[in-house]
C-alpha cells in the first residue's frame, strides 16, 4: 500500500504529455524583462540604471530585507529600460529589460560540467551563499530559500523532505530534473541538509514517475541519509502539508508552519538551483519550464533563462495553435492565464500550458445543492460552500474563525463542484479580506 | 359547566394581573435612561440605514448626533440639508449647509475607445477581477465593467449601460451616500460637488500612466500634457503622476479645460450646447 495523505484529494487527468522529452537549453532570446518582485517578500531594490552593461549572473537588484530575494542578470548585454512591465500577475510591474549581446558570463561562475561531490562549505556559508545566489522555492511558491533553511531559536527540525511530487497534471520539468540531473539533485540535498542540521532526507514522488523512482533509490544508495519514497497519486500531494502528512504522519498545526513539527520542505528544482549555487557559485537566472498542451505541435521542457518572453517558448514548441483560447503559467489547477503572451518566464514559471477553447471556458454555473463534495475533496479539511457564501455576503470575520487562511488555494473544490461554482475565487478574496483584518488588528 | 369557565376565567386575569405587576416593577428596576431627543433625530432622518455618514444606520446617527460636540462634522448625505436642518431644530442648534455632492464614474473607457484584449471569464465581481488581473483592455485602471458598484447601490441610482459597459449615475436617485465608491477597486468613482442646477467638469480619467502608453490602451484617456493646467483661469487643475485633477471647490465652471483637452477626457455635464465657434471661423478665414 503506497503512502498518501489522509484528507480530501483529487484525481485530474494526468496529461503529462512533455513526461519523456529530454530538456533542452532554449536559445537566448532577443530581450529580457526581469521582474524585480518574482518572489513572496519585499521587491528587491534596483541596482543598474538605463545604458548599464551587464554580465550573465550579474546582480542587478537586491534583496529588500530578509523575506525578500536577490536578482542577477540572466543575459549579458544593455540595460534598456526601467519601467513597469506587464508580468504574470497581469500587471504592470516594475522590471529591468535588458537587450542580450553575447553570451557572458561572470568570471566567478563554474561552467565546467563536472560533478562537484565533496562539501567544503559549513552551514553558516550554505545559507549565506543561498540568499546571495537569489534562491526562492521553484515549486510555484517563491518563497526564499534562505528563510526556511534559518531555523528560529528553539526550534529544530529533524527531517529534511524534497518534493518531487509534482502533483500539478501537464508539468514535468521537476520529472525531468530528476531524472537527468541526479547527482547533482543529491548534492543539493546533502547541501541542504548540512544547512539544517539533519541526517535524514526523504525524496517524497508520485507513482507515475516510476522511471525517476527507480534512477534515484538506485543513486542515492552513494549518498548517506537520502532516502526515496513513492507515494501514491493524488492531487495535491505536493502541498508542503499534504507531503510531510504522507511521509511522516505529522500535521502541520493551523496557522503553523512545516519546521513547528521538525520538518523542512524543499522542491526538487531548489535543491538542484542549491547545488548549483553553492558547488559552482552560479546564481538562480534560468530554469526548466515545460511548455505543453493537447494540441500545441511539439510538448518540450527547457532550460530557460530568466525574463524570457512566454511567446519565445511556445514557439519554441511549435508555435501557438490556431484554436488556442487560454495561456496559463504554472499548473493547470494552482496557474493563472496569462493577459498577453509577452509576460515574461520568472522564478516561479513551472509550466507554460496552451489550452484550446473548448477547455478553457468556465461551464455554466447552477446552484449549490449542499452535495459536500467540495468538503470531501478539501485537503485542509474546511467547508468550501461555506466559505463561498460567508464571502458573497462579506462575512470575513466568521470567515477567519473558519479558518479560511489555511486555505492554499489548491482548488480541488472547484475541481470537484458539480455545480461549477466559483468557490475558490470566492475563498481567496476571503482570504485576502481577512489578511486585511488581521494586519488592521496589529495596527 | 358555568363555574369552570368562570374558574378559568379568574385564575387567567389573576396571573395577568400579577405578571403585569411583575413586568412593571422590572421595568422599574433595569429602566434604561436614553436621551428623549435620539428618537426625535431618528424620526426626521430618511430611514434608509445605508450607512453613507459613517454611523451604523440612521439610529447610529441618530445617537452620535445629539451627544456630538460638533455637528457641523456629521452630514446625511442622503437627507441633506433639508433633512440636517430639521435633525440640529431638535437639539436646539443650526446645521450649515453645505453642497450638495453626487457620485461620479471617472472612466469614459467604452469598448468604442478602449480595445478589449483578454476575455474575462469568471465570476461578475469587479473585487474577483481585480485580484487576478489588471483589466480587459490595456488599461490598468479603467472601469471593468462587472458591477460591484450597481450590487451596493441601495437606491437603484447606478447601472451598467449595455452600450459604453460603463456605470452611468442616475442624477436623480443618487444621494451622494458613498457606497459605490468604497465598492470600487479600481477606486474609479469619485463623490463630487453637484454643481449649480447640476453643471460640473472633471476629469473623467484615472490612468496614471505616461502619456504614450496611455493613450495606446484608451483613447479617451487623460495623458498628462497639462495643457489643461495652463489654461485654467482659477488654478483649479493639478497634475500629478501624469493624471490632472480638477478641484471642484475652486472650478468656476469656464470649460476652458474642456475645449483645450487633447484627448477629450475632460467632461461638461449638464451645460447648455455650445455657440457654433467664432473663433474657429476667424481661424479659417486667416488660414485662407
Amino acid at each position: 500500500m503506497l503512502k498518501t495523505f489522509a484528507k480530501g484529494g483529487v484525481h485530474p487527468p494526468e496529461n503529462k504529455f512533455s513526461a519523456n522529452k529530454p530538456i533542452e537549453v532554449l536559445p537566448l532570446p532577443a530581450k529580457v524583462s526581469i521582474p524585480v518582485s518574482q518572489h513572496i517578500g519585499a521587491p528587491a531594490t534596483i541596482l543598474v540604471a538605463k545604458g548599464d552593461k551587464v554580465k550573465v549572473g550579474q546582480l542587478i537588484a537586491q534583496s529588500a530585507g530578509f523575506v525578500s530575494a536577490n536578482i542577477h542578470s540572466s543575459v549579458s548585454g544593455t540595460v534598456e529600460s526601467i519601467d513597469p512591465v506587464l508580468d504574470s500577475s497581469g500587471y504592470k510591474r516594475p522590471a529591468i529589460t535588458i537587450v542580450v549581446e553575447g553570451d557572458e558570463w561572470e568570471p566567478t561562475i563554474d561552467r565546467s560540467p563536472e560533478l562537484k561531490r565533496n562539501i567544503d562549505a559549513d552551514a553558516q556559508t550554505i545559507i549565506k551563499k543561498i540568499a546571495e545566489a537569489g534562491i526562492v522555492g521553484l515549486g510555484g511558491a517563491t518563497f526564499p530559500s534562505h528563510v526556511k533553511l534559518s531555523v528560529p531559536a528553539g526550534k529544530k527540525a529533524d527531517v529534511l523532505i524534497i518534493n518531487g511530487v509534482e502533483c500539478e497534471p501537464y508539468l514535468t520539468s521537476d520529472h525531468r530534473l530528476m531524472l537527468e540531473k541526479g547527482h547533482e539533485l543529491m548534492v543539493g540535498i546533502q547541501l541542504l541538509m548540512r544547512a539544517l542540521g539533519v541526517d535524514k532526507a526523504m525524496i517524497g514522488i508520485e507513482n507515475n514517475k516510476p522511471d525517476a523512482i527507480k534512477y534515484l533509490t538506485e543513486i542515492a544508495k552513494e549518498y548517506s541519509g537520502i532516502t526515496v519514497h513513492a507515494l501514491k497519486v493524488k492531487y495535491p500531494q505536493g502541498g508542503e502539508k499534504q507531503l510531510i502528512k504522507a511521509l511522516i504522519n505529522r500535521e502541520v498545526p493551523s496557522g503553523g508552519l512545516p519546521i513547528d513539527i521538525g520538518a523542512v520542505v524543499h522542491n526538487v528544482g531548489t535543491a538542484y538551483a542549491v547545488y548549483e549555487a553553492v558547488q559552482k557559485n552560479k546564481p538562480l537566472f534560468e530554469r526548466v519550464v515545460t511548455v505543453t498542451g493537447k494540441n500545441l505541435p511539439k510538448p518540450s521542457n527547457f532550460l530557460v533563462r530568466i525574463g524570457t518572453p512566454v511567446s519565445d517558448l511556445i514557439a519554441a514548441a511549435g508555435g501557438l495553435p490556431d484554436d488556442t483560447a487560454k495561456v496559463v503559467n504554472g499548473g493547470p489547477m494552482m496557474g493563472k492565464a496569462v493577459t498577453d503572451i509577452t509576460v515574461p518566464v520568472t522564478k516561479g514559471t513551472s509550466g507554460i500550458i496552451v489550452f484550446p477553447a473548448a477547455e478553457s471556458k468556465r461551464k455554466a454555473e447552477s446552484v449549490c445543492i449542499r452535495c459536500a463534495k467540495c468538503v470531501s475533496a478539501c485537503p485542509m479539511g474546511l467547508e468550501p460552500y461555506l466559505l463561498i457564501r460567508m464571502s458573497q455576503r462579506m462575512m470575513f470575520e466568521k470567515m477567519e474563525h473558519e479558518r479560511v487562511l489555511d486555505c492554499m488555494e489548491c482548488g480541488s473544490c472547484s475541481f470537484e463542484c458539480p455545480a461549477n461554482l466559483p468557490l475558490l475565487d470566492y475563498i481567496r478574496l476571503g482570504k485576502t479580506e481577512v489578511n486585511k483584518i488581521i494586519r488592521a488588528r496589529k495596527n | 359547566m358555568n363555574s369552570i369557565i368562570i374558574t378559568a376565567i379568574l385564575v387567567l386575569s389573576l396571573l395577568g394581573v400579577a405578571l403585569a405587576v411583575v413586568l412593571y416593577l422590572v421595568a422599574q428596576r433595569f429602566k434604561v435612561i436614553e436621551d428623549p431627543r435620539i428618537d426625535l433625530v431618528e424620526a426626521v432622518l430618511p430611514g434608509a440605514n445605508c450607512g453613507g455618514c459613517g454611523y451604523p444606520g440612521c439610529r447610529g446617527f441618530a445617537e452620535a448626533f445629539v451627544k456630538t460636540d460638533d455637528i457641523g462634522s456629521m452630514f446625511c448625505p442622503v437627507g441633506g440639508n433639508d433633512t440636517m436642518a430639521k435633525a440640529a431644530e431638535v437639539i436646539g442648534q443650526t446645521a450649515e449647509a453645505k453642497d450638495p455632492m453626487i457620485a461620479v464614474v471617472r472612466c469614459s473607457g467604452s469598448p468604442e475607445y478602449r480595445k478589449r484584449v483578454v476575455e474575462y471569464d469568471g465570476a461578475s465581481s469587479c473585487k474577483l477581477a481585480t485580484a487576478l488581473y489588471s483589466g480587459d483592455t490595456g488599461c490598468q485602471y479603467g472601469c471593468l465593467g462587472l458591477g460591484d458598484c450597481v450590487a451596493v447601490c441601495k437606491f437603484d441610482a447606478i447601472h451598467i449601460d449595455p452600450v459604453t459597459l460603463l456605470p452611468v449615475v442616475d442624477e436623480e436617485k443618487c444621494t451622494a451616500c458613498g457606497a459605490c465608491v468604497k465598492a470600487c477597486p479600481k477606486f474609479i468613482i469619485e463623490l463630487r460637488k453637484k454643481g449649480p442646477k447640476g453643471k460640473r467638469i472633471y476629469v473623467s480619467c484615472i490612468n496614471k500612466d505616461k502619456g504614450g502608453p496611455a493613450r495606446k490602451a484608451c483613447q479617451v484617456a487623460c495623458i498628462g500634457c497639462g495643457k489643461c493646467v495652463k489654461v485654467c483661469p482659477h488654478e483649479a487643475i493639478t497634475l500629478e503622476n501624469n493624471l490632472a485633477y480638477i478641484d471642484y471647490n475652486k472650478c468656476k465652471l469656464c470649460r476652458k479645460c474642456v475645449e483645450e483637452c487633447p484627448t477629450g477626457a475632460i467632461l461638461e455635464i449638464n451645460f447648455p450646447p455650445r455657440k457654433p465657434k467664432v473663433e474657429g471661423q476667424t481661424e479659417s478665414v486667416e488660414n485662407n
